[in-house]
């Protein structure tokens, strides 16, 4: 996998692995990603302020008075050449799910486009493999990759207002458990008690790329013990 | 020394508490947020001594009124061109100026700009997250907005009578209406006509303009084909094409990821500028090298260094101004003899 590196305004470079999305790409991502974290303070490339990891692509951030484009791809290059000595085992975590009615605005118009019974949508999603492909839009939505294809349907032509925090949404191979009141155009099929956003300064979001994630059903009263208290996955 | 507080008798839409912005979260979703003009921001700031990054208010367009409703504490406003109206007395913007009970300040929309920022010459008391007050506008996170009938505390407040007076609005930024930019990441999605276009016509700011960015409108810019890319990172400055040929440009509360090509970013210095344009005024994109922007990028830094170490130094009353001046120049006449 040869990278593509791009000059983005004064301070930042986006190194492209590939223009699709695959299983390999993200793993030579995550491994990038954590090569650049892991580098010694003194063998780290200087003037790095922030990497970002995405579905195809790392934009690195950077101080103009300190580095510039081509010193720094230099140096991104010089690790990527090493990045298979950091490849780790990803974190397994589990997020609880609960699929009542009440939260899964969604679950018929999904169950009738994809010819099953609201149960087989259930079953189909606790079956996925997940992975925390990235976080993208706003803060804590983790984006997993791995929903089934029997269940994958795709956004909606227009966004939903006001969709509840904690709301586990889905759009074609992707799903994700929302943070905020935001409007979304992914189909609603359950609730989660999970945090996300975590009160803790040391690890202040749940998950970091590459980790994997199993679903777990609850019912409605778990959900309600549980949304009472937070819970970590 | 002690607490001032501030009853809020009005504050417009999209006023905010900002401080320099939390960076280091754009891996979490989370934007940087802080101020759209980070020179005005830093010049209010600077001038009234305050270490930088001090949580300041952020203004609008909509306005703001305050009243002092015990204590006094000396304010800074830099930003744009607003009209402030202090104690019965009006004068446009980029001021300090000492706020003591019973007095009302209005800093409100002028002949231009579209941000000022109101500094304090003590602490705000506002909310952080994730170790700052910088208003993450989607979310509401952090300081969180500025509104009618609330109340500001300033905590330490200071009155520091010998930083009031005029501050000196910065003279290094473009005034040219040409933003700077640097093509890409994403422009090899886009047709040549495409890229032409965006670079030879003018486009004009849009109401749909927020703290996440602004929508322009000009000559349409279509893409090479019907395509889902894959979502990106986007950083602030990005001029991201949806699927209409549409662009609008990314600024401080913008989404960290996005499935539209980004056809060109503008460069940090330049989005100070932008930012402070309204609807309907209008902008040219100026395409340059990587290699320049990172030039423009150190003599900006320096620049603004320079024009902040400027701003800082106290005024004092007439008489130790006199003074000042007197030294400065004797300063410079030996450097040139030298």
């Amino acid at each position: 996998m040869k990278p593509r590196f791009t000059p983005v305004a004064d301070f930042a470079i986006l190194v492209t692995f590939s223009d699709e999305i695959n299983d390999e790409v993200h793993a030579a991502i995550v491994a990038f990603d954590q090569a650049i974290a892991q580098c010694s303070s003194a063998a780290s490339p200087s003037g790095i302020i922030e990497v970002v990891p995405a579905l195809v692509n790392v934009m690195v951030t950077f101080d103009p008075v300190v580095t510039d484009h081509a010193r720094l791809e230099a140096a991104l290059r010089k690790l990527l050449n090493n990045t298979a000595q950091h490849q780790q085992n990803p974190y397994k975590r589990t997020v609880q799910v609960c699929y009542d009615e009440s939260f899964a605005f969604d679950m018929d118009a999904v169950a009738k486009a994809c010819k099953l019974t609201h149960e087989a949508v259930v079953n189909a999603h606790l079956a996925g493999n997940y992975k925390v492909l990235m976080y993208g839009f706003v803060p804590g939505y983790a984006y997993m990759g791995g929903v089934g294809k029997s269940i994958q349907v795709p956004r909606k032509t227009a966004a939903v207002r006001d969709i509840p925090a904690g709301s586990v949404i889905i759009a074609g191979g992707q799903c994700l458990i929302t943070t905020l009141k935001m409007p979304t155009g992914w189909s609603v099929i359950g609730r989660s008690p999970t945090q996300v956003l975590l009160d803790d300064p040391d690890r202040p979001f749940l998950f970091d790329v590459g980790d994997e994630v199993t679903f777990e059903r609850i019912d409605l009263s778990t959900y309600e013990a549980l949304s009472g208290s937070k819970t970590n996955g | 020394m002690g607490d001032a507080r501030l009853a809020v008798q009005f504050a417009g839409a999209l006023v905010t508490l900002q401080d320099s912005g939390r960076v280091g979260h754009l891996r979490y979703g989370v934007a940087a947020s802080g101020p759209m003009d980070r020179v005005a921001f830093a010049a209010a700031n600077a001038a009234l001594g305050n270490p930088s990054g001090t949580t300041a208010v952020e203004v609008s367009l909509g306005g703001l009124i305050l009243e002092c409703k015990s204590g006094a504490v000396t304010v800074a406003v830099a930003g744009g061109d607003f009209t402030i109206e202090h104690a019965g007395s009006k004068t446009s913007g980029w001021m300090v100026l000492t706020l003591t009970q019973g007095e009302r300040l209005s800093i409100r929309v002028g002949t231009s700009g579209s941000w000022a920022y109101l500094a304090f010459a003590g602490d705000v008391v506002a909310n952080k997250w994730l170790g700052h007050t910088a208003t993450h506008s989607t979310s509401g996170f952090g300081g969180g907005a500025v509104v009618t009938d609330q109340q500001l505390i300033v905590e330490r407040a200071e009155v520091r009578e010998e930083r009031e007076g005029q501050i000196e609005q910065p003279g290094f930024l473009p005034h040219n209406g040409r933003m700077r930019v640097v093509m890409g990441p994403q422009d090899n999605w886009f047709r040549a006509e495409a890229i032409t276009a965006f670079n030879n016509n003018r486009y004009s700011l849009t109401d749909s303009y927020d703290r996440m960015g602004v929508r322009l409108q000009g000559a349409h810019l279509p893409l090479d084909s019907a395509l889902s890319i894959p979502s990106e990172p986007i950083v602030r400055g990005s001029v991201q094409v949806s699927g209409e040929g549409v662009p609008t440009v990314l600024l401080a509360d913008h989404q960290t990821t996005g499935g539209y090509p980004k056809i060109a970013t503008v460069i940090s210095a330049d989005t100070n500028v932008l930012v402070q344009l309204r609807s309907r005024d209008e902008i040219e994109f100026e395409a340059i090298t990587p290699v320049a922007a990172i030039d423009i990028a150190r003599r900006f830094s320096q620049d603004l260094s320079d024009y902040l170490a400027q701003v800082s130094v106290p005024r004092g009353n007439l008489q130790q101004r006199l003074m000042q001046e007197n030294l400065i120049s004797g300063v410079v006449n030996s450097i040139e003899e030298f």
